[in-house]
């Protein structure tokens, strides 16, 4: 690792560590390229997934303030030197854990409680702030990523995917929820065509892909349907939630409508990874159920 | 046909919890059905979003026996764009645990077929036994 490497906590959550392990490591890889240690937090638990919503609840705020305090005792312990944010790559931990930044530094009564709880933890001084990896890039600017493409994915159509966590709702948003454009611009810095589909902000049906199937089958094609429409190659997205609805509920997308075309989803750092010329390995495509490997293969991105 | 409504104590009760346990002023709402046009769930509703906030301003408790409720995916959709600034995620979770608090579940995890169950990735499991378990 380069000694002038920004180191940062990182927050992986429970899907990033199986199912969407392709998600980390290309991330990490593609951070370290960019001059990025991202730290895994020790002792990080649950998050809780979802942020909840009714107002005399604080029990499941719990998990994600804990997460928060290990933030603080890597600072403490020297892990860190005084950096206070906290990356996430996982759209819904994002908004798990940001919801609860922003719960307790506009309630502090409520903070006391949770301290007063968790009492054999360090109180939480409210210090922490959560951001999303792609935040980092967009900060960066354009440059600093362009320069370090290697394989630009010229002429690669990707529909970029946003879903709701990262746009919704506005107070913890990452960009304008109604016409975003972040994880596109940095989809167009690695070389790549973007693709507007209006049904990229369109809910994939999340967490209902457990018991309401159909909804999800038809959302899945309908996002899916109008990007393909609309001459994209590859979706993208940010989210192990999104992505599994995305790419393995196509399966009963095909099944539900026959004349479904089938398209490859990705995670924007499997692309970044791709671009930066990393290992092959770093991409990880062989967890995806619509493989992206015939395409890559025929573009020349990635070897015979 | 006219048809006359009369609003009792219980209505106004029903109508104080929701608004206590959501933290919204649920008697904003206008019925303007920009929510109900935003919703990715609604043709699965049987009452749209805004009928289900019209129910709840009626203090109809009803509404506890309505799909709708456990068909939102807390997308935020109609909370970014209500013109009355109502966080309606909030209030379809209120209905949510107002059931839920009473101990019964909406899923039964056990009438899931085990190999869907094997498939789903941990953070579908997580959010939902979060939204439809007590």
């Amino acid at each position: 690792m380069n000694s002038n490497s920004v180191r940062l906590p990182y927050y992986p959550g429970c899907t990033l560590k199986t199912a969407a392990s392709s998600f980390e490591i290309s991330a990490l890889a593609s951070a370290e390229a960019l001059g990025m240690e991202l730290i895994e937090l020790p002792r990080w638990n649950c998050c809780g997934t979802v942020f909840s919503l009714t107002d005399d609840d604080l029990i499941h705020h719990i998990a994600p303030i804990r997460n928060l305090i290990r933030v603080q005792e890597m600072n403490r312990d020297g892990i860190l030197d005084n950096e206070n944010r906290l990356v996430t790559l996982c759209s819904m931990c994002f908004s798990t854990l940001k919801r609860a930044e922003l719960l307790v530094r506009e309630n502090p009564d409520k903070l006391k409680t949770i301290n007063d709880f968790m009492y054999l933890e360090d109180d939480y001084n409210g210090d922490v702030t959560v951001v999303h990896f792609l935040e980092l890039l967009r900060d960066m600017g354009r440059e600093a990523i362009s320069e370090k493409v290697k394989r630009p994915l010229t002429g690669l159509k990707v529909a970029p995917y946003y879903g709701c966590m990262m746009l919704r709702p506005k107070e913890v948003g990452i960009d304008d929820p109604e016409e975003p454009t972040i994880q596109g611009d940095l989809l167009s810095a690695l070389g790549a065509e973007v693709v507007y589909n209006p049904y990229m902000k369109l809910c994939c049906g999340s967490y209902q892909t457990m018991n309401e199937k159909d909804a999800v089958v038809r959302l899945v094609h309908d996002i899916l349907s109008h990007a393909r429409a609309d001459g994209a190659q590859v979706v993208a997205t940010s989210c192990p939630l999104c992505a599994f609805n995305l790419d393995k509920r196509q399966k009963e997308v095909k099944e539900t409508y026959p004349d479904f075309e089938e398209i490859p989803v990705l995670y924007f750092t499997q692309l970044m990874a791709l671009a930066f010329g990393l290992e092959p390995g770093f991409s990880g495509f062989d967890q995806n159920y619509v493989s992206v490997e015939p395409l890559f293969k025929d573009r020349q991105l990635i070897p015979e | 046909m006219t048809s006359r409504l009369v609003i009792s104590s219980e209505n106004e009760e029903f109508l104080a919890r929701v608004n206590e346990l959501s933290g919204q002023v649920i008697t904003l709402c206008d019925q303007c059905g920009t929510c109900s046009a935003s919703c990715p769930m609604v043709d699965e509703m049987d009452v749209t979003p805004s009928q289900m906030m019209r129910m709840v301003q009626l203090g109809q408790s009803e509404v506890l026996r309505t799909k709708a409720m456990w068909l939102c995916a807390s997308c935020f959709t109609c909370t970014v764009r209500c013109p009355r600034g109502l966080d309606l995620s909030r209030v379809a979770e209120a209905l949510r645990q107002t059931t839920l608090r009473q101990a019964a579940d909406h899923i039964n995890i056990n009438a899931i077929p085990r190999d869907e169950l094997a498939a789903l990735p941990q953070i579908a499991l997580v959010a939902g036994m979060r939204k439809f378990t007590g």
